[in-house]
């Protein structure tokens, strides 16, 4: 039995995560494991890096249910994929502020190639597929995100296909 | 037969978090969309054919060709922006 089939895979919450919590979780029962790879996300201030701030909250909406069955079926085609151990993901939902973490992919494997590989994985997947929107606060009032060609494009070097951001701007 | 719909983030804002609607069997997520456009006001305006429409049919994201079964739960809502 592996850490994965013991631990929770996928968890949405409102609350913060430690990440130093969750890398050690992934891999202190599984002495197979000789790397950890993890991502996190957080919450920027503008839209671009030469943009102006002005940012003030980010409100995360979800669906409840699906977005868990979604990313399970992620973390599956990444262990079809790829030689890993292990993998977790969290995001959160709710009301946050700039410079918060939003979401954590963290893989474990024996070698480190496999793991930067299905983190990146999980991320391009997790960014197109899985049913999740920003909203963002700025001194302008309040508006949903755009998705980004960009995301879809990122998918598509794994050779899978996502129209997730076709007929948005780009 | 009953399907449940429900809406997330922009389309949410404008029609509420759901609703059950009868409809005929072999109907599609197209012609359930279409429908509901047909409705005209915010439905109409939300759901229009220009607009960046994505679905899921029973938790799992699905093209408009997919046929909507008894009591099936149908979601539409703008493109994703989760990470």
């Amino acid at each position: 039995m592996t850490v994965a089939d013991r631990s929770p895979r996928v968890t949405i919450q409102s609350a913060d995560f430690d990440l130093a919590a969750e890398v050690r979780a992934l891999h202190a029962l599984d002495h197979g494991v000789g790397a950890v790879a993890s991502f996190v996300g957080t919450v920027r201030d503008r839209h671009a890096p030469d943009a102006a701030g002005g940012v003030s909250l980010m409100e995360l909406e979800h669906y409840p249910g699906m977005t868990e069955i979604a990313i399970e079926a992620m973390i599956d085609a990444a262990h079809q994929r790829f030689d890993i151990r292990a993998a977790r993901v969290i995001h959160r939902v709710g009301v946050l502020q700039p410079s918060e973490q939003i979401v954590l992919v963290a893989v474990a494997s024996a070698h480190r190639g496999m793991a930067f590989q299905a983190c990146e994985f999980l991320m391009d997947y997790l960014k197109t597929q899985a049913p999740f929107w920003k909203k963002e606060t700025t001194p302008a009032g309040a508006q949903w995100v755009d998705a980004r060609v960009a995301d879809d494009a990122a998918l598509a070097r794994w050779g899978l296909t996502a129209n997730n951001a076709a007929g948005t701007a780009p | 037969m009953t399907v449940h719909v429900r809406y997330f983030a922009a389309l949410r804002e404008a029609l509420g978090a759901g609703e059950t609607l009868d409809i005929a069997p072999g109907t599609t997520l197209a012609a359930l969309r279409d429908a509901l456009v047909a409705r005209g006001g915010r439905h109409a305006e939300v759901l229009a054919r220009t607009r960046a429409v994505r679905c899921a049919l029973n938790q799992s994201m699905s093209d408009e060709t997919a046929v909507v079964g008894e009591g099936a739960e149908v979601a539409f809502f703008p493109p994703v922006t989760g990470g």
